[in-house]
């Protein structure tokens, strides 16, 4: 009893945290509108920082709680350096003989007083360097990887000395064989599905982890980036086409039972088909989970903006449902890609019974 | 006269609004018929409305 | 679109899919694979047993169907010698009944027997004392009656008319 009171504290203090980085902001209505705005965008943006939280002093200075992580560019060879050096942006980063700043979250090579050219649409025009920082992302992911490592391996160990599955793997072994009997199985067939069981599971939980920590006010947000959800289509596309059976061939470019004219028109739609599906599955997932930071954050934020009792608490009883809402489409994205994944690896190794007219 | 895009997009979240809302009223009404068979009937639904889902979204973000 | 495209960031494609693909076949080696196998020899262990189970409640019918025959044909068995011995017992009773008879029956005739001849014996004695006696009455009588004449005369005749009587 006590330990479930302690889970709802931790829980609800989870939920307040984001409202009290907000707080600390000052300013007139439109300043406050402004900066909720900015604030949000900047919160979907990858950041070469892990910050937990900024502030502004009454000074005007602006102050940031985290830390520095490492800035890995290849730009006349590899630089590696410390993220603390870009200041946010807001001074020039000397690293070697070049200099790098910061604009909009991005890092961009400039000369020694940190010039940014922009073109007529306020693009930046200066150069870009091959970027492979291990940036606010890179290392969520890399956390979530060696968490997803380290409770999967202790739930396997334990198989070794029981049968029966004891501690965490009584609660994950459930989904396990749900991932098994309710999505791979009837997807993909008795036959084949222990093939791609390694990568559903994986998909699904990483996944998952990944959105429940997006709800967490770390203010992490992984899956709302377009190059995340795009390599994980990528992989799911490849593996779809990788281990295709004849019979997928077929059917996309020389379908069975179709008029010969039919089939010419037919095979570029059906190509192109195979190409929309992880297409989807890479929007679906990063814009779902891009919708509900927005939303959320602009509900939290509206409590500023009200700024009276009424209003101010139905927007946080507003944001409070709709906290909950977004654990359950945390879990929903999830299985919908692994399931859709698992439909497509199905359409892949099926194998028709041409007897029959199609 | 040129219509913005946004219009576009709104055309298009009305157009797959109304289809999961379809799917999820026959969903209900299967289930209603078939209690039994609600598992099944369940994940058919998800994945209709993913599938809708998906679509709105591209051709949401292609605007 | 153009924002999407704007958007994507190289480096972070290129650590997504180092650390995701690496993710997979790490979990794949450590984890999945001995979960899936555990949990798999589980559902064969499991399935075994229940079999195994079944088996044995049909053996256990199989014997007990055995049982309930071979109590039947014992309880006949011991009907039908229950029987056998009533009508043995019955059998007996009667060859023991009329040999009993028979030999009652052997005993009375032979006792009869018995009498009859002791009763002719006894009659044949009987007779033979009387006769003695009636001679030695006969002979004091005539002898007493001889000495008189008249009185021999009587009696002769007497005796005489006894004896075609007799």
């Amino acid at each position: 009893m006590r330990s479930k009171l302690t889970v709802r504290l931790i829980a609800l203090l989870f939920f307040l945290l984001p409202f009290l980085s907000i707080a600390g902001e000052k300013g007139t209505e439109t300043d406050i509108k402004s900066e909720i705005k900015a604030y949000i965008q900047h919160h979907l943006e990858d950041t070469y920082d892990f910050g937990f939280y900024s502030y502004t002093t009454d000074e005007g200075v602006h102050k940031y709680k985290g830390f520095p992580l490492p800035v890995i560019l290849w730009d006349n060879g590899l630089q590696v350096f410390s993220s603390s050096k870009l200041h946010h942006g807001e001074s020039v980063a000397h690293v070697g003989d070049a200099y790098y700043k910061l604009d909009h979250g991005k890092l961009y090579k400039t000369d020694a007083e940190g010039t940014i050219n922009y073109d007529e649409y306020h693009h930046a025009t200066n150069v870009k360097p091959l970027d492979f920082s291990i940036t606010k992302n890179v290392f969520t992911i890399m956390m979530v990887s060696l968490l997803l490592l380290i409770v999967f391996s202790r739930m396997a160990k334990k198989y070794k000395t029981s049968a029966l599955p004891s501690g965490v793997a009584r609660i994950l072994e459930p989904i396990v064989l749900y991932v098994r009997d309710d999505i791979a199985i009837p997807n993909i067939g008795k036959k084949h599905y222990k093939r791609y069981m390694s990568y559903l599971l994986t998909v699904f939980f990483f996944i998952w982890t990944i959105n429940l920590l997006g709800l967490t006010p770390l203010g992490i947000n992984v899956t709302n980036n377009i190059a995340v959800t795009f390599c994980l289509a990528l992989l799911t596309y490849l593996i779809t086409t990788f281990t295709a059976k004849k019979d997928y061939w077929m059917h996309i470019f020389w379908m069975p039972g179709v008029p010969k004219l039919m089939r010419l028109v037919l095979a570029p739609i059906e190509l192109l088909g195979t190409l929309i599906k992880p297409f989807s599955l890479m929007i679906r997932l990063y814009a779902n989970i891009t919708a509900g930071h927005i939303v959320l954050m602009s509900l939290i934020g509206l409590m500023f903006i009200f700024k009276s009792w009424l209003g101010s608490s139905l927007s946080f009883v507003l944001a409070f449902g709709l906290g909950i809402l977004e654990l359950l489409v945390a879990a929903l994205q999830a299985y919908i890609f692994t399931m859709l994944s698992a439909l497509y690896f199905g359409s892949a190794v099926e194998e028709h019974d041409h007897d029959h007219a199609h | 006269m040129e219509i913005p895009s946004i219009v576009g997009a709104g055309l298009i979240v009305i157009g797959a609004g109304l289809g999961i809302g379809r799917i999820g009223g026959s969903a209900m009404e299967a289930i209603a018929r078939q209690p039994e068979a609600s598992g099944k009937i369940q994940t058919a639904m998800l994945i209709a409305a993913a599938l809708i889902e998906g679509i709105g979204f591209a051709a949401l973000f292609a605007g | 679109m153009e924002k999407l495209i704007e958007q994507f960031s190289l480096g972070l494609f290129f650590w997504q899919l180092l650390l995701f693909v690496g993710l997979v076949l790490l979990l794949k080696k450590f984890a999945w694979k001995p979960i899936l196998d555990a949990v798999e020899a589980r559902e064969s262990d499991i399935k075994e047993a229940i079999s195994a189970a079944a088996d044995a409640k049909k053996d256990m019918e199989n014997l007990q169907a055995d049982n309930q025959k071979l109590l039947k044909e014992a309880r006949a068995e011991r009907e039908a010698m229950l029987k056998e011995a009533r009508e043995l017992k019955n059998n007996m009773i009667e060859s023991a009944k009329s040999e009993a008879q028979e030999e009652a029956s052997k005993l009375v005739a032979q006792a009869q027997a018995a009498i009859e001849s002791e009763k002719k014996a006894a009659i044949a004695d009987l007779k033979s004392v009387v006769g003695e006696l009636s001679i030695s009455i006969a002979e004091k009588v005539l002898r007493e009656e001889l000495t008189d004449k008249a009185k021999q005369e009587k009696l002769v005749e007497s005796m005489l008319d006894n004896a075609t009587l007799n």
